[in-house]
């Protein structure tokens, strides 16, 4: 005399989840890899079906909509072209790897090699890989405690990206280069990158990818590594993308990332970052500048599990008529990490009042002997500021323009390069100044 | 060169009314002081000249040779020739010291058609003024007044004072919070940029910023109006006998 139980409400709504979850599933054409890849993709779909897509209610996903991430339809980006300031990263020797609607385009491209350095393409890296061990892992890693189902996602579908594995210390930056051809393309990117003892490098990533883009990168960073990463994602207004960084880090080894958001519609950058190895030191900065429909999120946690470790978190966001930043940002220090150096803060500047700030800072610390700070806070220019810079006939636009660039000054800290953090001061002030009243 | 008429200045949000007909001459080349009790209005009179926001002027003029200061911007002001030392500096972190006055010197510079200084000219010129004010190479790669000390802020006033070159300076309360040594060097950084074209108005409560500024006139504010005029033995005055007989005596000559 068994019936059917009813399930209760929590199941029902998992049920439901999985359901429509399977049903996009389905309608996913996984692309052709390599070999090596096939079964890791496969997983990743599964990672997927588990952990369902996101959903407003879900505790990440308060504050900004994955639906256009998501949906079947990509909405078209108008192509922005730039003609009135110069490349980037004009005069920084490097190696040149450019992707064409997330193609990599060899025409267009350097060789894929250097002094230690190993350079392969996602697309066509043989059936044998030493990435194979790397592939997808930090990503599944990175679903606990918070599930990341686009950064699954990702694993399941990228058509393209680079393999690198680094053995020496490399004085010449990889630089990967995103161009736009078509108007609505979707593209899913994945990086995976293995930074052997010792080793060093800086990845500049930059360009606008897509209409809708996908991004991961994959960094393990061996003990006494260093890997600089510095991010920008061009200016076409209309570009939706979501972006995962998972980096674990081992002994005294560092990981040093900076992200320039300026325009774009919506834009999530996620972050997780593992210092797993004594004496790590793991920071994590971005800038956003944006008006109008602009909406950029920022989710970064930064999980301590060694002890004597940094992490630093530093997220500033310029924002006008209307337009809206979100900081979710957690430093977790697990019992083992004694003597943690956290520290956390995110800040907006609003230039007007139709503006919104959302911010979740989160601190979870089971050790009892660190130091961890964090601030969040929102406000406009300082009216004593602004005065006296006038009172010393510095012109109105010009001294916001100078306490806007003074308000993003720490996040450029965390860029050690001088010439690419004065790369990116030229973008911040050219922006400005476009966006000036 | 300053020529103050009738100012009559209220608060903006308030029905407050604090300079009530204040009339004032500064001359070329003089310094003039102006001395007052809490209250008096000394400090909104510095702003209103500098056009800080939060004040309206009611009625009343004040020009700058001629021209008439209130309806300019506060970096136009600036440009024609105004400095106000400020009696609490602000800081700004993020904006680098150098820059700031780089920005400042040549803004003015660019207002008035001037040629804009070259970095390697304008790096001697500060470096040799910041020298003679005993503000070192550090403090002028700090942020604004960022981490400076009470002094090192009135310093760093009179540094800019020394690189824009106005014609008139006003000083507000400059003395505050400086320990004699400290008053000392500004002083001599005043003195050193007293001369025939330039006029200084010299805010104060205290007489003894005054034995390191020779004032040429001592001007007595109350209740936002000049009460009474005279040279320097006027300072000595209230030293020694505080406000209140002069007031006392304003007042009585008010109601005779």
């Amino acid at each position: 005399m068994t019936t059917a139980q009813a399930l209760s409400p929590r199941a029902a709504r998992r049920a439901a989840r999985q359901e429509s979850t399977a049903a996009f599933i389905a309608t996913l054409t996984p692309p052709q890899g390599p070999a090596w890849a096939a079964p890791l993709r496969k997983a990743a779909l599964e990672r997927l079906a588990d952990l369902t897509l996101p959903d407003r209610r879900d505790e990440y996903w308060g504050y900004t909509n994955p639906d256009r991430l998501i949906a079947a339809d990509i909405r078209p980006a108008e192509v922005f072209k730039i003609t009135d300031e110069p490349p980037m990263y004009q005069g920084i020797d490097r190696l040149k790897l450019v992707f064409v609607d997330g193609v990599f385009s060899a025409a267009d491209s350097d060789a894929l090699e250097g002094d230690g350095i190993e350079i392969s393409r996602l697309a066509d890296s043989g059936d044998i890989h030493w990435a194979k061990d790397l592939y997808g892992t930090l990503e599944a890693k990175g679903q606990k405690p918070v599930a990341r189902p686009l950064g699954a996602l990702n694993s399941a579908l990228a058509t393209d990206g680079v393999l690198i594995r680094v053995t020496g210390k490399v004085s010449r930056p990889v630089s990967l280069i995103y161009r736009r051809g078509s108007e609505d393309a979707a593209v899913v990117l994945h990086h995976v990158i293995r930074m052997e003892p010792g080793s060093e490098l800086t990845l500049l990533e930059n360009g606008p990818v897509a209409a809708r883009a996908n991004m991961c990168l994959e960094a393990d960073v061996a003990d006494g590594a260093a890997l600089h990463h510095v991010r920008t994602m061009g200016r076409d207004h209309e570009r939706k993308g979501v972006t995962h960084v998972f980096a674990r880090l081992g002994a005294k080894s560092l990981f040093k990332s900076f992200s320039l958001s300026m325009n774009g519609r919506l834009m999530r950058n996620e972050a997780q970052v593992w210092l797993e190895g004594e004496g790590g030191v793991a920071h994590v900065a971005g800038a956003a500048l944006g008006d109008g429909t602009f909406h950029h999120d920022d989710t970064v946690f930064i999980t301590h599990s060694a002890p004597g470790c940094e992490s630093r978190q530093v997220f500033k966001k310029v924002l006008r008529d209307g337009a809206v930043g979100v900081f979710q940002g957690k430093i977790l220090v697990e019992q083992p990490a004694q003597l943690t150096d956290g520290y956390q803060l995110s800040q907006s500047l609003l230039l007007d009042e139709k503006c919104q700030f959302l911010a979740k800072p989160e601190l979870e610390i089971y050790a009892d002997d660190v130091k961890c700070s964090h601030g969040s806070t929102s406000g406009e220019i300082s009216p004593d500021h602004l005065f006296y810079l006038r009172a010393r006939g510095v012109p109105e636009e010009e001294a916001k323009l100078l306490l806007v660039l003074a308000f993003l000054a720490e996040t450029l800290d965390e860029i050690d390069s001088e010439d690419i953090a004065n790369d990116m001061r030229l973008r911040l002030r050219r922006w400005l100044e476009r966006h000036a009243h | 060169m300053l020529e103050i008429n009738n100012l009559h200045v209220k608060l903006e949000d308030e029905d407050k009314q604090i300079l009530k007909g204040l009339s004032l001459t500064v001359e070329a080349g003089k310094v003039h002081a102006i001395m007052g009790p809490n209250g008096s209005g000394k400090s909104t009179l510095s702003y209103v000249l500098a056009g800080r926001d939060g004040y309206e002027v009611t009625d009343g003029s004040a020009t700058l040779d001629g021209d008439s200061l209130l309806d300019m911007e506060p970096e136009e002001r600036a440009a024609h020739g105004l400095f106000l030392a400020f009696q609490y500096p602000v800081e700004i972190p993020g904006v680098g010291n150098m820059t700031f006055l780089r920005t400042a010197v040549n803004a003015q510079r660019k207002a008035r058609g001037e040629e804009e200084l070259s970095s390697g000219d304008f790096l001697k010129v500060v470096r040799a003024k910041a020298k003679e004010l005993k503000i070192d190479a550090e403090m002028l790669k700090r942020p604004v007044n960022v981490g400076f000390s009470g002094g090192e802020k009135k310093r760093n006033e009179i540094l800019q004072m020394a690189m824009l070159e106005p014609r008139m300076c006003i000083l507000d309360e400059t003395d505050s919070g400086l320990d004699v040594d400290a008053m000392k060097l500004v002083a001599e950084g005043v003195n050193a940029l007293r001369s025939e074209g330039r006029a200084f108005l010299v805010i104060t409560h205290y007489q003894r910023l005054l034995d390191h500024i020779k004032p040429d006139v001592v001007h007595i504010m109350a209740n936002g109006r000049i009460v009474k005029t005279g040279g320097p033995e006027l300072a000595l005055e209230v030293e020694n006998n505080g406000y209140a007989d002069i007031l006392a005596e304003v007042n009585a000559g008010v109601n005779a």
